[in-house]
């Protein structure tokens, strides 16, 4: 019989499975991983040390850059870790915003990783789908900050604007006429809540739909149950948090356990898995998304019937309106101010986290009295998840090694940072 | 939070000697922060995961920092200046807050899921050897927390069992976020035609500063006044 040699693949870092730069290099029996070694920071950016060479608020925008699915939860982190640090609140109708976009963005995040995480284990159709969803939400996102991604929303002190009272238009164009641009902008007459609550009436429907597609699939089953299963103390010993956590059955979500913002206002549920196997994990983020759906909806409730400011009026903090800047000595000052030197934040430090889709997401900064932070670390989720690939997927064929990275829900941008 | 973290600095106050624990501190915010002797740090940790009391089953994140420019300013004003801050000038450097520790640091948050706390561990380490023993026999995601933390900071965890650099390039030199570590960094890399490889050379920007690093004293900043 011939003789068998364990050999080295490597996997990356230019492979659509590898869901952005990661580079593994698989040591393999025949088809099993017998040790995963993952090499990262192909997408180093420094993002912490150009942190360290800017005023405060000029880096809101670096946070968006992390996670580039979640755009707003990574800003949340990093302006709740500033707040806590100069001793401020966020207006009480800012607070609302702020959640209503922070589950916003859970459904951008877990739309993105179910349509990926479906297509790399081969379902088609998932992705196009959530890309559908995907796409009014980000619609949100523009309507709100004028940018689809990387919004720079959030601002120490409160949100950036208040909810606009309309929606941006299709426009008729060669390839759709008149009455098709009617039929689109139909949902887009009223205002951004308006428009929301359309779509929260329609996401359940949209949600069973992608459960008809995969919950009961063979293949689907085939494909995650018993795959890469991790117990309770495995779970935490590995840092493991999120759904990654929860689907383990540990039940921990920082919004109701720490609650910060209005979470504690808010009607919704945990889900928590049973086995810790990567259908699990898939059932217990289908299920965030329902959730989501519904702290949504009861934020737009609120809002609806609470006008109000939305941000500070602490004025060495957040810039005052424009009319008071044209025509307030004071208020010119403190807007020249803010916007070449920022603002000083007292000596200290800061540890801030929210529950951010993939896990906690924390903001840790060292203050030295200065107008820059004098270190910024930042915890990512994901960063302890591939940590964690090694172990979960040892004994695992090379195919499975897909769906691991599928469950883990990995963006290179926090990562590497 | 659930747990006082009053009741818990009392309690950390009797298990541990004041050799383990030389500070402890909960900030305005009511976040605790200790400062555990670098020394002592394993036996200290593994008693914070086993024992009830702390329980803390896990590192939430393990981060270096480098304290050599603490409290630095580049634009000292206290009065209105006739020339402003020039964008290509040179800054010069003044000392604010005079720092007594040790140059490097390695800060752990801690989170407990069973009482629901969170604590902040401080060890301080050497410059000329900054050493202090790894933490990944009390918990095993302190792996990658501690190689990055060689990687930037070049702070070596003894006892880790795989100290590769992580985040930076194949082949790098130097830990970039110390403090005295370029901000354009040291070296750029492009593809040369005629080698027919990637190639390194000097970097040939310059670093430029917009905003110049200012500490204000105002009264808002003075403890007990805060707005």
């Amino acid at each position: 019989m011939a003789e068998i040699k364990n050999y080295t693949l490597n996997f990356g870092p230019q492979h659509p499975a590898a869901h952005g730069v990661l580079r593994l290099v698989l040591e393999m029996d025949g088809e099993v991983i017998e040790r995963a070694d993952p090499h990262i920071g192909l997408l180093h950016r420094g993002t912490e040390k150009l942190a360290e060479s800017k005023p405060y608020n000029q880096s809101i925008g670096y946070m968006d850059r992390l996670d580039y699915v979640s755009m707003m939860c990574n800003e949340h982190g990093y302006v709740l870790a500033i707040e806590k640090l100069l001793g401020i609140e966020a207006p009480i109708r800012a607070q609302y915003i702020r959640v209503m976009f922070d589950e916003i963005t859970r459904l951008l995040n877990h739309l993105m990783w179910l349509g990926a995480h479906a297509m790399d284990i081969g379902a088609m159709t998932i992705f196009l789908y959530a890309f559908r969803e995907r796409e009014d939400l980000l619609d949100c996102y523009e309507a709100v900050s004028g940018a689809r991604m990387h919004a720079t929303y959030y601002r120490p002190g409160g949100v950036y604007r208040d909810l606009p009272d309309s929606m941006p238009q299709y426009k008729a164009s060669k390839w759709t006429n008149a009455k098709g641009t009617a039929q689109r902008n139909e949902n887009r007459q009223g205002s951004l809540l308006d428009f929301l609550e359309d779509f929260t009436n329609r996401f359940p429907t949209y949600v069973d739909e992608y459960e008809t597609l995969l919950t009961e699939n063979r293949i689907w089953k085939q494909r995650t149950v018993g795959i890469a299963v991790v117990s309770p103390e495995e779970a935490m010993q590995l840092g493991f948090t999120g759904p990654m956590l929860r689907g383990s059955g540990v039940e921990w979500d920082i919004r109701k356990k720490q609650p910060y913002e209005v979470y504690d206002r808010l009607d919704f549920d945990i889900p928590v898995g049973k086995t810790g196997d990567t259908y699990d994990r898939y059932l217990v983020r289908v299920e965030e998304m329902r959730q989501s759906n519904r702290i949504i909806k009861q934020c737009i409730n609120w809002l609806r019937k609470n006008p109000g400011p939305v941000m500070s009026n602490d004025h060495k903090v957040a810039p005052p309106d424009r009319e008071t800047m044209k025509d307030d000595m004071e208020g010119l000052i403190h807007h020249f101010k803010l916007f070449t030197e920022g603002y000083c934040t007292p000596e200290g430090e800061a540890y801030a986290a929210v529950e951010h889709p993939k896990g906690e997401f924390g903001c840790y900064i060292i203050s030295d009295g200065a107008n820059k932070p004098y270190r910024l670390k930042i915890r990512a989720p994901g960063f302890a998840h591939i940590a964690a690939l090694d172990e979960m997927s040892r004994g695992h064929m090379l195919a499975d090694v897909v769906a691991i990275i599928g469950t883990q829900d990995i963006v290179f941008g926090e990562v590497d940072r | 939070m659930a747990k006082d973290n009053q009741l818990l600095l009392e309690q950390l106050q009797e298990t541990f000697t004041n050799n383990e624990i030389v500070s402890s501190v909960i900030s305005d915010s009511d976040e605790l922060t200790i400062v555990v002797d670098a020394k002592q740090i394993l036996n200290v940790c593994m008693t914070l995961r086993d024992d009830e009391k702390f329980s803390f089953e896990q590192v939430m994140d393990i981060c270096g920092v480098d304290y050599i420019a603490y409290g630095d300013t580049e634009w000292s004003t206290e009065a209105a200046t006739e020339t402003g801050f020039s964008r290509g000038r040179v800054s010069d450097k003044d000392k604010r807050h005079q720092w007594d520790q040790p140059r490097f640091a390695a800060v752990y948050h801690l989170i407990s899921y069973k009482h629901n706390s969170r604590l902040r561990v401080r060890a301080f380490v050497e410059e000329n050897l900054p050493r202090i023993d790894s933490v990944t026999s009390v918990w095993k995601c302190a792996n990658w927390f501690e190689r990055e933390a060689f990687d930037l900071f070049g702070i070596i965890f003894e006892g880790h069992p795989d100290l590769r650099r992580l985040l930076t390039d194949y082949g790098f030199i130097g830990h970039p976020f110390r403090k005295d570590f370029p901000l354009i960094g040291h070296v750029e890399m492009r593809y040369d035609e005629e080698k027919r490889r990637v190639i390194y050379e000097p970097v040939s920007i310059e670093e430029r500063n917009l905003v110049p690093r200012v500490i204000r004293d105002d009264h808002r900043y003075m403890s007990g006044n805060k707005e």
